[in-house]
């Protein structure tokens, strides 16, 4: 762990590991709102902007954000005249941005309104993945958190490139065996209890929040829904409800690189609430997958505090021992014994989207 | 021709300075514009061809913000300047 990256409301913050801690080092694209990162093996990063007026843009930087240049956003075709489709064909945000170590040049973009876009040149050019776009389902996804549906997770199995499995705010759990000619709605048992009780396990309307999928065990994939934790054996087949002291609400999961049975959660005071559940901060921490979960406090305020954790606000390292997290009063607070223990890196940055390790 | 003119914080993101370019409909005034400037178009409009949400257009001294008045016709001494809305900082 040589660096993090905080995507937030007035750019890319880039801190340095050293001494034990993180350091504030640098701000990139300083005052417009960044709202993810990724970076590969070789030293390339990118950085989606969402700027207010001009709209959504993307840099690459090939010598770890020394210097950048902007490059092609993910653009939607033409839309038809479609009364059925309330959506616009307009891209929003770039919401998850998701590099196949396997395949050089991939890289995978999950965009508001909920197109799934893929590249295969480094991010020089972008297409529309349509078997998903063209599901019968995606003209009922509808807006979780922003106004438009949107993709905000991509899990790309770590032994097979296509093998995908993604997930939509609100629009549930979608995998593709075939690097994405073709996809199935999966998710049995996601619950969304704010619906009318004969649609709250349609799989189509779940408001998945965050999916992750363990590195070792692609079967074991952990969902933070709107509506609770659920963790799953059979590769986001089936999944079982899970109910985490104090509270299942929440939007960032964490899974360890190495055990698929640890996971951390930041749990919030639902539903539309959404601030730590009596003022105090915590973070959930399972060894068990779920059976049990611990609520890490130390070093995080106990009282007087507001703070929430956006769905890609919570990242874990390759040792799996390195945490971070960010939240939206700009609080960024770091681990480096699993969780156990966090100390407060800074109490004063912008909104924060995102955080990512990089090397 | 149509004096063409752009805000300073446009400049900031992308390359573009004032120019003249041959009058006729707004639709074909931005064309010439992102002609010399391609890279501009993605900051005015969306992929659909709308103009930005947050951007707006000064004809002369008319405000311009959603729908493009594209078949607008715009005349030799025009001036056009292209800023951000309020709204969307």
């Amino acid at each position: 762990m040589n660096r993090v990256l905080l995507s937030t409301r007035k750019g890319l913050v880039e801190l340095s590991g050293r001494d034990g801690g993180l350091h504030y080092d640098k701000t990139h694209f300083i005052g417009d709102p960044v709202s993810v990162t990724a970076t590969d093996a070789e030293g390339r990063w990118w950085a989606a902007l969402n700027l207010g007026h001009f709209g959504t843009k993307l840099h690459r930087s090939e010598d770890r954000g020394r210097t950048w240049r902007e490059i092609a956003v993910p653009a939607y075709p033409e839309k038809p005249e479609d009364p059925d489709d309330p959506n616009t064909w307009t891209l929003q945000q770039i919401w998850c941005l998701e590099v196949d170590p396997k395949v050089p040049g991939r890289l995978w973009a999950g965009t508001i309104p909920g197109g799934l876009f893929r590249s295969d040149d480094y991010g020089d050019s972008w297409v529309l993945n349509e078997a998903l776009w063209s599901v019968p389902e995606r003209k009922g996804w509808f807006g979780g958190g922003y106004d438009q549906p949107g993709i905000h997770s991509v899990a790309i199995h770590p032994q097979d490139s296509n093998h995908l499995t993604v997930g939509v705010s609100c629009g549930g759990v979608w995998k593709s065996h075939d690097g994405g000619d073709s996809w199935t709605l999966v998710g049995e048992g996601l619950r969304a209890a704010f619906m009318p009780e004969d649609m709250q396990f349609n799989k189509a309307i779940q408001d998945v929040h965050r999916l992750v999928v363990s590195p070792t065990d692609p079967n074991r994939v952990w969902v933070q829904h709107h509506n609770g934790v659920f963790v799953s054996s059979d590769g986001a087949e089936t999944f079982t409800e899970l109910e985490p002291e104090p509270s299942a609400f929440g939007f960032a999961v964490a899974v360890h690189p190495t055990d698929p049975d640890r996971a951390w959660f930041v749990p919030g005071k639902k539903d539309e609430f959404r601030y730590p559940v009596d003022l105090a901060m915590l973070v959930n921490r399972t060894n068990d997958a779920g059976k049990r979960f611990t609520a890490q406090r130390e070093g995080l305020p106990q009282e007087a505090c507001f703070d929430l954790v956006y769905r890609h606000g919570l990242a874990v390292d390759d040792t799996g021992d390195r945490l971070v997290m960010g939240s939206t009063t700009g609080n960024v607070w770091f681990s480096d014994d699993g969780g156990s223990r966090w100390q407060s890196v800074s109490t004063h940055m912008p909104p924060i989207y995102a955080v990512a390790f990089a090397e | 021709m149509v004096e063409v003119s752009f805000t300073q914080n446009l400049q900031r993101h992308v390359e573009c300075h004032a120019l003249q370019v041959a009058d006729g409909t707004l639709a074909e005034v931005l064309e010439r514009v992102f002609e010399v400037y391609p890279a501009l178009k993605d900051y005015v409009l969306t992929e659909q061809g709308e103009l930005r949400k947050h951007v707006m257009l000064a004809i002369d001294q008319q405000l311009v913000q959603g729908a493009l008045p594209a078949r607008q016709r715009l005349n030799s001494g025009s001036r056009l300047h292209v800023m951000q809305a309020l709204s969307g900082g």
